[in-house]
């Protein structure tokens, strides 16, 4: 088991705080490092890396710490945002390049580039790839030592849906597999279907830590949305508005639904079924409206 | 020490830009003039010095020492590339090693063998003149190597920074201060040149153990610095 830990942490540049004071232990699974653009992920990303020195606290790879320290490499993976390659090299020569650069051969190499599912344009020169093709080659340079830990900075630009997916069951298999992967994103989508830990950074801190569904649950400064369809909408509003954990109902006739804001959620959702079968009316549907991922995130931006 | 793979990349690197381009036209220049000055005043030992001093040693070798001691590295640091050879278990300092070597064998091969060249095409190495510009290039490309290596790791402005040394410092302002003409790889090289050349037809304004030492230690001196700046090298910082 391998862990990336990091321990009161802070990095500025100048007179501008990119990183201030985060704490978290980034262990085995998927995890999305998320944040508006500008949040201090990539300086995250690059502590955790070993191409950036914390300004205070420490980064460390199961204790030991990845600053200046050329041997994690054996365990790390990283995948850069940054597009330059070796653009003359095919994409063939660039992954058996940094195999080499591990100790190993052509046959890693060539493995690495099969999981990517690269081995078609292998032999074409970099400089003529697509977006998603360099970000594939990417990804077979940071495979091709089989580390434990994998680390991505957007790892989904530029790539299309299909590219996507693929990626995306690759990581969520490296995840399941017992590795630790780690990836940035600004996107909520790519977030919400593919790490169920999910770390939050706004405007350079800790925001939050955890299964998003779970932090929207903590957030009880904030009603929470319920979408509700009943076989008798008012008559279900009227008996929920009496008791204190609702704060508000709305009749949303275009919908055909209540639109319910509940302040207490566990009081809500234990209250909800027995209002319901005291007054014989049938639950047709029962969503809540902002456990989504996107919700959350603007509750912790807004914040 | 030496990484065959770094070795691979850098030598790519560096004769596949468009840059490299000027690593042919000064040797094919310097081999032009050389038959020109042949043809037209035949045999001279003093011309010929005069060639290989002015233009082959002045101007060509540093020229050369900055497109290949910048080029090996400035380039990847510059884009971000090198990020591929840094998340690697491979010693910094080794990455260094490796890319001085390719920077010193890319100098000579361009800059030492025309000039072994053209000085025998000027007087068939009469007074040992060609074979004593041959082995001043060779030094210096050692020590501009590792003089603009250095300079590529710590500047993003590492080939302007280069120019001005090479061609304001060495060739200018070295023929009018007398005191700039100490600190020069230049006269450094031409210490050891004298040394084999003809009487009184090559001169330097430093001893030869003084020039011997003053190129160890730059050279050494920039190797290992390079590779400490190597390991503290910054990727961030785009956000």
């Amino acid at each position: 088991m391998t862990a990336i830990t990091i321990d009161h942490t802070s990095r500025w540049f100048g007179n501008v705080v990119a990183v201030n004071d985060v704490s978290m232990t980034i262990g085995p699974g998927v995890t999305g490092l998320l944040g508006p653009n500008g949040a201090g992920k990539s300086t995250l990303i690059n502590m955790m890396g070993g191409f950036l020195a914390p300004s205070t606290g420490t980064v460390t790879l199961d204790g030991q710490p990845i600053w200046r320290n050329e041997s994690v490499y054996r365990q790390i993976g990283v995948v850069p945002e940054r597009e330059a390659m070796y653009d003359f090299l095919t994409g063939r020569e660039f992954v058996l390049a940094n195999a080499e650069l591990h100790g190993l051969g052509a046959k890693q190499a060539q493995a690495a580039l099969a999981t990517v599912e690269m081995e078609y344009a292998q032999d074409r020169k970099i400089s003529t790839y697509s977006k998603g093709m360099r970000q594939r080659v990417k990804m077979a340079s940071a495979l091709v030592h089989d580390p434990s830990v994998l680390l991505l900075d957007e790892p989904f630009n530029g790539m299309d849906p299909r590219q996507r997916m693929q990626l995306m069951d690759l990581l969520r298999r490296m995840g399941a597999a017992g590795r630790t992967v780690l990836f940035s994103s600004h996107i909520l989508e790519e977030v919400e279907q593919l790490a169920s830990h999910i770390e939050v950074i706004v405007a350079g801190r800790h925001a939050a830590s955890g299964d998003f569904r779970r932090i929207r649950r903590l957030m009880t400064d904030r009603p929470h949305r319920y979408l509700v369809r009943s076989s008798d909408d008012r008559a279900l509003a009227a008996a929920l508005i009496a008791d204190p954990s609702t704060a508000g109902i709305e009749v949303d006739l275009a919908e055909g639904a209540l639109r319910i804001q509940a302040v207490d959620f566990g009081r809500f959702t234990q209250l909800l079924p027995k209002v319901a079968r005291e007054h014989s009316i049938r639950l047709l549907t029962v969503s809540p409206s902002d456990e989504s991922l996107e919700s959350v995130f603007s509750y912790l931006v807004t914040a | 020490m030496y990484n065959p793979t770094v070795a691979r990349l850098t030598y790519r690197a560096v004769l596949g830009r468009r840059r490299a381009a000027i690593l042919f036209i000064l040797p094919a220049l310097l081999l032009a003039i050389s038959v020109a000055v042949r043809s037209f005043n035949g045999v001279d030992d003093q011309i010929a010095a005069n060639v290989l001093g002015g233009f082959a040693i002045a101007a060509m070798v540093p020229l050369i020492g900055v497109i290949a001691g910048t080029g090996s590295i400035a380039p990847e640091i510059d884009d971000g590339s090198i990020v591929y050879l840094l998340s690697k278990p491979v010693k910094r300092s080794s990455i260094i090693f490796t890319k001085l070597i390719v920077a010193i064998a890319v100098t000579m091969v361009f800059s030492a063998v025309p000039t072994l060249i053209a000085g025998y095409i000027l007087n068939g190495n009469g007074q040992q003149i060609a074979i004593a510009y041959t082995v001043a290039a060779l030094v210096a490309s050692i020590a501009y190597s590792a003089l603009f290596l250095l300079l590529g790791t710590v500047s993003r402005n590492a080939v302007v920074i280069g120019l001005i040394y090479a061609l304001g410092w060495e060739a200018f302002f070295g023929t009018l201060v007398p005191g700039a003409r100490t600190l020069s790889v230049q006269q450094w090289a031409l210490a050891l040149a004298e040394d084999i050349g003809g009487e009184g037809l090559i001169g330097s304004d430093v001893g030869l153990p003084v020039a011997v030492v003053l190129l160890s230690v730059v050279t050494v001196a920039a190797t290992w610095y390079a590779g400490q700046k190597l390991r503290v090298l910054k990727l961030a910082g785009e956000e």
